[in-house]
């Protein structure tokens, strides 16, 4: 028994090695017909992620909100629900962080109340989009991905519409976004670099909640029964409705605050991609990992890392910086695939 | 505004509202057959580029399209195969593949951004494109447009009128009894998913070479119409008549966003494009509510004559999946 357990795991490790191989070997290919060098477009993603501290501090910073949205996700894919409408939670919680900021900024509050405010509306944006996710799920019987999708679109019309209508610039809006907020309301980040420990702190405490709640509680065992099987963990007296709620706010929350720290801790303003697809990225992540938490953090620093290192392609290779996205989307796609084989081979 | 004016524009709707057509009805056959292809987004903007790549390398419109086409299906067989062969989540490959397809059609569609290249050329039907309203309207477009007029009707008829597609229907609603009268389920799946695929990836160079001509990257303004094109085959109930007439009303709004625009300067044009967006949400709401158990108590709550009323018109409205779709079938 012990034999037989030892060697499926042997055997998953290879085919999650040979998968690794084969989407290195398809990003491979993909360069090969743009004309580009691959071992120089390697060596560079490589130099753009961890060739000066500056960058591998960069690299945190993005990690960060990919953390957050991980995190949830986690939840609500524990719960058996697809929300894609996260990226759209984040976007509203960059609104109504910047929309605190705002209003605060007159006062003469001290910076730091006003900071977490922000926060705390942050996190009530991200909730309050994804409770409307939520009920249109749960009253209207609307599905969850369609809802999400839906959803995301309003909230990037939204952020244009405030970017370039109430909250514009002084004088006229553009696509630079809303007018950077005073020093002071910028969360402290390292001397001489881009990342605030505050919000890393936040991202790393969210991953580890998360994964107790999923590991060791009553909550996250319901949670993981509703998402088996919703019809039997309601006959068994489980309120599968509240749990999914619950799942879908928590999971709110965080995007929420990953937009918070999008625009306190990175952007100071609020512009037009503010959501920085980390939402549909740390879809990826879990996936990638199987909606475990345990590997969730370690694979979203690996994902940041190619983000961050992608980031020069344009400018030194001329070459286009959704090539991170093809490795990234390719690493998943062939993950699932030889699991497929896998499974296939051993039940036959 | 002006009789031609109007005319010019609705006909300029159905136009536009050509790939989404094909994207649309593409996706209800391979939903109506079991399986759902959520990568259609990735796909639409992966075949709009490697179309308009194709068309403008071979200086070929066909070459073009018959890509497109080819593209598309492939993607699809990658769901059928993972799905159907492997048995791994279809929403999990399918979103997958909506995101690595974009950035893709992004990365490699990169040298060919702002090229100048071949467009579809109008064709008006001589006879018909004389008459009047109607000629302005329907018989002044281009062959893709005919097209899509061409396959509302031979799906409708094939879904509803004929033996295959009778037999399509019933492997997605009971795959087991299908199976038992002799239908190679899973076989007919693969079929139907790329099938369904191909037509998807006409869309791209339908917009890359005639509605949005040519390749811009992330501002071509293609990205989204493929999660409209999945949520139109939900609104239209696994009906291509009525997914057409959805993809139809979608075009209106947005074009009505554009007339609408001068009117009110206050409203950025990005807001008004993606006006019809919530209003999506709120006709998946109008056709899905239908569905929800509490509706029913409360309807039953009510006096007869309001209780009637209301069960009629969402009964109308109300649409249901294919019984087995996202279901695997296991021929034991």
């Amino acid at each position: 028994m012990t034999t037989m357990k030892t060697s499926s795991r042997w055997s998953g490790i290879g085919f999650q090695a040979l998968a690794v191989l084969l989407a290195l070997a398809f990003t491979t290919i993909v360069m090969l017909i743009s004309g580009a060098d691959p071992l120089q477009v390697y060596q560079n993603i490589l130099t753009g992620a961890v060739g000066s501290p500056v960058k591998i501090a960069d690299i945190l910073v993005a990690w960060t909100p990919l953390l957050l949205a991980t995190a949830g996700l986690l939840l609500t894919f524990t719960a058996g629900l697809w929300n894609i409408g996260i990226e759209g939670q984040i976007t509203l919680g960059a609104i109504f962080t910047t929309w605190a900021l705002r209003v605060l900024q007159p006062t003469d509050l001290p910076p730091a109340l006003i900071i977490t405010i922000g926060f705390i509306a942050g996190a009530l944006g991200g909730m309050f989009w994804a409770g409307l996710v939520a009920l249109l799920k749960i009253f209207g019987n609307v599905n969850e991905i369609f809802g999400g999708l839906g959803l995301n679109f309003v909230a990037t019309a939204l952020t244009i519409w405030l970017i370039f209508g109430p909250w514009k610039r002084p004088g006229v809006g553009s696509m630079s976004g809303t007018e950077p907020f005073p020093l002071e309301l910028w969360l402290p980040t390292l001397q001489g670099f881009r990342l605030s420990p505050l919000s890393l702190a936040m991202g790393i405490i969210a991953i580890v909640i998360v994964y107790i709640l999923l590991r060791g509680t009553y909550f996250g065992l319901r949670l993981k029964a509703v998402g088996r099987n919703g019809r039997a963990a309601f006959l068994m007296g489980i309120p599968t409705t509240r749990y999914m709620l619950m799942a879908f706010l928590l999971c709110g929350l965080m995007a929420g605050l990953a937009g918070a720290t999008q625009v306190l801790a990175v952007y100071h303003r609020l512009i037009p991609s503010i959501s920085s697809g980390y939402g549909f990225l740390g879809m990826m992540v879990a996936m990638l990992v199987n909606y475990q938490a345990l590997w969730a953090a370690p694979v979203a620093l690996f994902f940041a890392a190619l983000n961050i290192g992608s980031i020069q392609l344009p400018i030194v290779l001329k070459l286009d910086s959704s090539l991170s996205g093809v490795l990234q989307g390719s690493l998943v796609l062939f993950v699932l695939l030889m699991d497929g084989v896998r499974r296939r081979l051993t039940r036959s | 505004m002006d009789t031609q004016i109007i005319l010019i524009g609705l006909a300029g709707v159905l136009a536009s509202s050509a790939p989404i057509v094909f994207a649309t009805i593409g996706e209800t056959f391979a939903e109506r057959s079991g399986v759902i292809n959520l990568s259609l987004n990735g796909t639409i903007l992966l075949t709009a580029m490697a179309g308009f790549a194709v068309a403008v390398t071979t200086n070929s419109l066909v070459l073009g399209f018959l890509a497109g086409a080819l593209i598309g299906g492939l993607v699809a067989l990658i769901v059928a195969f993972s799905s159907i062969t492997l048995k791994q989540s279809q929403v999990a490959v399918g979103f997958i593949l909506a995101l690595t397809c974009r950035d893709l059609a992004y990365y490699l569609g990169n040298p060919f951004m702002g090229l100048q290249g071949p467009r579809v050329a109008s064709l008006p039907i001589p006879g018909l494109a004389d008459i009047p309203i109607i000629g302005v309207i329907f018989f002044q477009q281009d062959i893709p447009v005919y097209a899509s007029f061409l396959l509302i009707i031979v799906s409708y008829v094939f879904i509803f009128k004929t033996k295959p597609g009778l037999m399509l229907q019933g492997i997605g609603e009971k795959p087991a009894t299908a199976f038992v009268r002799g239908a190679n389920v899973n076989r007919m799946r693969y079929f139907y998913t790329v099938l369904g695929g191909m037509l998807a990836g006409l869309a791209g160079p339908m917009f890359s070479l005639s509605v949005k001509a040519g390749w811009k990257g992330t501002i071509s303004g293609l990205d989204g119409f493929g999660w409209i094109a999945l949520a139109l085959t939900i609104f239209g109930g696994w009906n291509p008549l009525r997914a057409a007439f959805g993809a139809y009303l979608f075009g209106l709004l947005q074009w009505l966003g554009l007339v609408l625009q001068p009117s009110l300067p206050n409203i950025p044009s990005q807001v008004l494009q993606v006006a019809p967006f919530p209003l999506m949400i709120l006709t998946l709401l109008l056709v899905n509510i239908g569905n929800a158990e509490w509706v029913d108590r409360t309807l039953a709550a009510l006096p007869e004559k309001t209780r009637k009323w209301l069960a009629n018109i969402l009964r109308s409205l109300r649409t249901s999946p294919p019984a087995s779709l996202g279901v695997p079938f296991e021929n034991e």
